[in-house]
C-alpha cells in the first residue's frame, strides 16, 4: 500500500508537471522537501534526547508503570499483544495525554519512545509492523486535542466572534474517528492474521 | 472550562520535570546517570528518521508542487458532492493527511474567504483540529525503529481520516 502510495505520487507529479509544462518544479520541489526532511529530523535531536533522558529516570523510578497501571483495563483491551506493566503501555498512555493536552512538541518523542517499546515486543519481524504498532498510530493520528490552538488563533485573527466555539465539535468528531478507528483496526487486523503468519 | 484546559497545558510539562526526577531521587535512582543514560538514544533516533522523512516528504512535495494534487481534487469533487462534501474544503481534505501545514495554509485561506463564522469556516476549522498528519506521522513513527512494511496501518490511517471528515460535516452541520 505504502509502495503504491509513494510510486503514484512521484509518477503522477512528474506526468502532470510535464504535461503543464513545468517540469523544471519538480527537481525544486524534491530538493526542497529533502532538505525539510532532515530540518525536521536534526530539530528532532534536542527534544528526543531531553525526552528520553526523563523518560528513562521515570521508568527507573517506577513511575510509567504505576501509570500503565491506572488504565490497565482500556489498555489490555487495546493492546491484548502487550504484556501488562510493559513500558510500553505507560509510553502509550504518555503519548495520548501530551496530544489531548495539544503538547504537540512533547508528543512526538513520547510516541517515538513508545514505538521503540513496541518494536522490542516485535521480535524477529523488525520489519514490519506489528498489530500493537498499527492500533496506536490509529489512535495517535485520530487522536484528539482538546485545545487546537494554532486553529483558533487563525479564526481570532480573521475576526471570528467566538474563534473557541469549534472545539466541541472537534472533539466530538475525534471522539467518533477515533471509536471507528478501534473498530476497524479489529476488522483489518483480523482480515490480515493469515498474512502474518 | 477552555481556561482550565490551557493552564493545565502550561503547567504538565514543568510538573513532569519536577515530579519524575524527585520521586526517582526518593527511591534512590541516581537521577543524572540515568538521564544521561536514557538520553543518549536521542541522537539515533532522530537520525534513523531521515531516509524515511526525505522519502515521504519528497514524494509529496512533487505531487503537491506539480499541480497533481488540483488534478485529483478535481476529479474526485463530483463524488464528494454526493456525499455532501462542500467542493471547497476538499483541497483541504486531501492535503490534511499528507502535509499538516499545507493543510493549515489551505484552512487559513477558507477561513480568510469566506469567513470564520461561515458554514465552511467552521467545517475546516473542524477538519483541521480534529486529525493529524497521517502519512507524516507513520513515516516518522515507523522510520524511528526501522518498520519498513506498514501492513494495513496506511489504509486505518485514511479510512480514520475519511471518518473524521464525514463526522466534521456532519456535526458542524448539526451544532450551528
Amino acid at each position: 500500500m505504502v509502495n503504491l502510495v509513494w510510486l503514484g505520487m512521484i509518477i503522477l507529479g512528474i506526468l502532470v508537471a510535464g504535461i503543464n509544462g513545468n517540469i523544471e518544479i519538480v527537481t525544486k520541489a524534491a530538493l526542497d522537501s529533502a532538505n525539510d526532511a532532515v530540518k525536521i529530523s536534526i530539530s528532532l535531536i534536542a527534544i528526543m534526547t531531553f525526552w528520553l533522558g526523563i523518560m528513562k529516570l521515570a521508568e527507573e523510578a517506577g513511575l510509567i508503570r504505576m501509570l500503565a497501571r491506572l488504565v490497565r483495563p482500556v489498555m489490555r483491551f487495546l493492546f491484548p499483544s502487550v504484556p501488562k506493566d510493559h513500558p510500553a503501555m505507560g509510553a502509550i498512555v504518555m503519548n495520548l495525554s501530551a496530544n489531548i493536552l495539544g503538547l504537540g512538541n512533547a508528543a512526538t518523542p513520547m510516541g517515538l519512545i513508545a514505538m521503540r517499546e513496541l518494536q522490542k515486543l516485535n521480535r524477529g519481524r523488525e520489519d514490519t509492523a506489528s498489530e500493537a504498532m498499527c492500533t496506536f498510530l490509529a489512535l495517535n493520528t485520530s487522536c484528539v486535542t482538546l485545545i487546537p490552538t494554532t486553529i483558533i488563533g487563525i479564526r481570532l485573527l480573521y475576526g471570528s466572534a467566538d474563534p473557541t466555539d469549534i472545539v466541541g465539535p472537534t472533539i466530538m468528531a475525534t471522539a467518533f474517528s477515533m471509536v471507528v478507528a478501534v473498530f476497524v483496526d479489529r476488522l483489518l487486523r483480523f482480515i490480515y492474521t493469515d498474512r502474518r503468519g | 472550562m477552555l481556561d482550565i484546559i490551557s493552564e493545565l497545558s502550561r503547567w504538565a510539562i514543568p510538573v513532569v520535570l519536577l515530579v519524575v526526577p524527585l520521586v526517582a531521587a526518593l527511591r534512590r535512582v541516581k537521577v543524572y546517570e540515568t538521564f544521561v543514560d536514557g538520553a543518549e538514544a536521542g541522537f539515533t533516533t532522530a537520525i534513523k528518521t531521515i531516509p524515511y522523512l526525505v522519502a515521504m516528504l519528497v514524494a509529496i512535495g512533487i505531487f503537491r508542487a506539480s499541480g497533481a494534487m488540483e488534478v485529483l481534487v478535481k476529479t474526485l469533487s463530483p463524488v464528494l458532492n454526493i456525499v455532501g462534501l462542500p467542493t471547497e474544503v476538499l483541497p483541504h481534505a486531501i492535503m490534511r493527511p499528507l502535509s499538516g501545514g499545507a493543510a493549515l495554509g489551505i484552512a487559513s485561506d477558507i477561513i480568510k474567504t469566506y469567513g470564520p463564522d461561515s458554514f465552511l469556516g467552521r467545517l475546516v476549522s473542524t477538519m483541521q483540529g480534529s486529525c493529524d498528519t497521517t502519512f507524516y506521522v507513520l513515516t516518522l513513527y515507523f522510520g524511528s525503529v526501522g518498520v519498513r512494511k506498514y501492513r494495513y496501518s496506511v489504509i486505518l490511517g485514511l479510512i480514520s481520516d475519511l471518518t473524521t471528515l464525514v463526522a466534521s460535516v456532519f456535526i458542524v452541520r448539526t451544532f450551528f
